[in-house]
């Protein structure tokens, strides 16, 4: 990106100053070198979307921004309904509230490092990964319904998953608002034999080990201590998500001129919060997310059953659960008055400060858990949230590293069976049903996730807290 | 490559993977950008073409029909679990009528590398070129 046309507010804070067209600046949030590297459709994906009806504060971009589907993936944007704002398919994306969660497992490095290949084959008979597995749940149109409206409450109901879960889970594990019957039934088929699998991509399930601690307090809040063995989990709402961000984003893309809105990209496509589509899409999404938090909770309860053939003693208690694919309805102060905002975060993870009262109770006094998913071979970061409630970003961080290379440009440059065994040399046991798989998320393919956390570090969005490495990664 | 015969090929994006169909006709180039489609998943030589699918789809933008025929097609993968190595495609007007035909997905055989979540409105071209020969493309999120 030209820096030229930014103006520097501070070492990781950088505007888009508002032209004619833009409703609000664009903001980014990323170290210089970051900037030099992202792509140019960042600078103008945020320029659109600052052209958006009723969109509030700034269109901002996280460290990890790149190219995304009119909203830059990384962008967060937040929309006011008294204002004429809007709901945009596109700025959640495809894969609704895809998302990461961190479970304990209250075993040591060394323990699991005597087990280690037995743990990975256990992992990767149970939990369904790839295209072409299926879950082993098959759900009827009625439990189909419930688990929209339910989420991980439901999945729990079902024995998939503890209670305690719950409370670990944004939204207490059940999306409100959510409305089965604006999903249409190809959605719900696309659903049928997906409960409880990975999908592919840059999804997967990875054992990881606790290497390194920033903030001594936090940490110990979250229960993350040197050498402890965690699991990581990432993962989204799979077909049915993928069906309803299809379809709504024909619906609105056709209709946006009925609503006065022109779209400076069609990809942008939206329907004003307070319209039949814009209603319809809000409550289609928001089974979306329970569909997500769901599948989660299922996979969760499958990791357990794994680690319970070698750890028999071994409990899996939940850390937390992130989605960063949504678009949720939020109260923020805006110039010292309390709004009710939509706040898209489309490859952003909401960030809750101290003190939040949607925080649960134990973790209130430290800030929300951020989970930072990294890539096979590097790091993943938790950090916590810091916002003290003046909504710099609305609350919100990165989610990821970011992709560096395309997928085919990975494919060019590494075979999949030299990943996996260089991967292997440094300690990381790699499981996939697709070796040119694990060539398109070789770990060079995406930025160094340590400079994309710095960043958020230093501008402020979220603080850093522990460093995990994986030791085993079942690779969608 | 011979410039007068159909073909498929992919681009760049920085996440995920442009398809790109070009042909004779809109309906060849949409037949060849399908093809695209199954490249992603797997070689469309190792796909046998055992299974017919009637595709239809109706929708007078042609650029918007081209996403709604790409998106027809990964219901279709998605839902039968198969992968198609053959397409034929008829359009008359906004009505698109097609059978796409290929065979289950096998996982040893065929390998498939990612699964497909839909097609997107970036870089979405369908056009005549100035040699006459038609190009239909669009990114398609994996």
């Amino acid at each position: 990106m030209d820096l030229k046309r930014l103006e520097k507010q501070s070492d990781y804070r950088w505007q888009i100053p508002q032209s004619v067209a833009m409703r609000v600046p664009g903001l980014l949030f990323a170290s210089e070198p970051l900037l030099r590297e992202m792509d140019d459709k960042v600078y103008e994906q945020l320029v659109n979307v600052a052209q958006l009806p009723g969109i509030v504060g700034a269109a901002c971009a996280m460290p990890d921004a790149h190219w995304g589907y009119g909203f830059p993936i990384g962008g967060v944007a937040a929309f006011d309904p008294e204002a004429g704002g809007v709901v945009s398919a596109g700025g959640v994306g495809f894969d609704i509230s895809c998302g990461v969660r961190l479970l304990h497992t209250g075993l040591m490095y060394a323990e699991v490092l005597a087990q280690q290949a037995a743990l990975a084959e256990a992992l990767y008979l149970q939990v369904p990964a790839g295209l072409g597995s299926r879950g082993r749940l098959h759900l009827s149109d009625r439990q189909m319904d419930d688990m929209l409206q339910g989420g991980a409450q439901w999945a729990v109901a079902q024995g998939y998953g503890e209670a305690a879960d719950l409370e670990r889970i944004e939204e207490h594990g059940c999306m409100a608002g959510a409305d089965p019957s604006q999903i249409s039934q190809r959605a719900k088929t696309r659903q049928r034999d997906e409960m409880g699998t990975l999908g592919s991509g840059n999804h997967y399930l990875e054992v990881q080990r606790v290497v390194a601690i920033y903030d001594q307090q936090a940490a110990a809040a979250f229960g993350l201590f040197p050498d402890q063995v965690k699991v990581s989990i990432h993962c989204g709402s799979r077909g049915l998500g993928h069906q309803i961000g299809t379809e709504f984003l024909k619906k609105m893309a056709v209709s946006a001129k009925n609503f006065g809105i022109t779209l400076p990209d069609r990809e942008l496509a939206c329907a004003p919060l307070d319209s039949t589509l814009g209603q319809a899409y809000l409550g289609a999404m928001r089974g979306g997310i329970n569909c997500a938090l769901a599948n989660r909770e299922i996979i969760t309860h499958l990791t357990r059953q794994a680690f319970a053939q070698l750890f028999p003693q071994a409990e899996l208690p939940l850390l937390y659960d992130v989605s960063h694919n949504t678009c949720k309805e939020e109260w923020h102060t805006v110039k010292g008055e309390k709004r009710r905002l939509f706040v898209h975060r489309k490859g952003a993870t909401r960030a809750w400060g101290p003190g939040h009262p949607e925080l649960p109770e134990d973790l209130r006094a430290v800030g929300q858990p951020v989970l930072i998913g990294g890539t096979m071979g590097t790091s993943s970061y938790v950090l916590a949230g810091v916002s003290s409630g003046d909504s710099l970003a609305w609350d919100s961080a990165c989610h990821g590293a970011g992709r560096r290379m395309s997928r085919r440009q990975a494919t060019k440059q590494w075979r999949g069976e030299a990943v996996i065994a260089n991967l292997r040399e440094r300690g990381i046991i790699v499981r996939s049903p697709s070796l040119r798989g694990v060539a398109e998320e070789a770990p060079d393919a995406y930025k160094d996730v340590t400079d994309v956390v710095d960043a958020a570090e230093h501008a402020g969005l979220a603080k850093r807290v522990a460093r995990l490495e994986p030791i085993i990664c079942i690779k969608g | 490559m011979n410039a007068t015969s159909a073909y498929w090929e992919h681009f760049e994006h920085s996440a995920d993977i442009g398809v790109r169909g070009v042909g004779r006709s809109p309906a060849e180039a949409f037949e060849q950008a399908a093809l695209a489609l199954t490249a992603i998943v797997t070689d469309p030589d190792s796909v046998a073409a055992r299974t017919r699918v009637p595709i239809e789809c109706q929708e007078a933008d042609l650029e918007l029909l081209f996403v709604d025929w790409l998106n027809a097609v990964i219901y279709e993968m998605a839902t039968r679990q198969l992968l198609f190595a053959r397409y034929t495609v008829r359009i008359d007007g906004p009505l698109l009528k097609a059978e796409a035909q290929g065979e289950p997905i096998e996982l040893q055989r065929h390998r498939p590398v990612v699964e497909i979540k839909g097609a997107t409105y970036t870089e979405l071209k369908v056009q005549q070129r100035p040699d006459g020969l038609w190009i239909a493309q669009c990114v398609v999120d994996v």
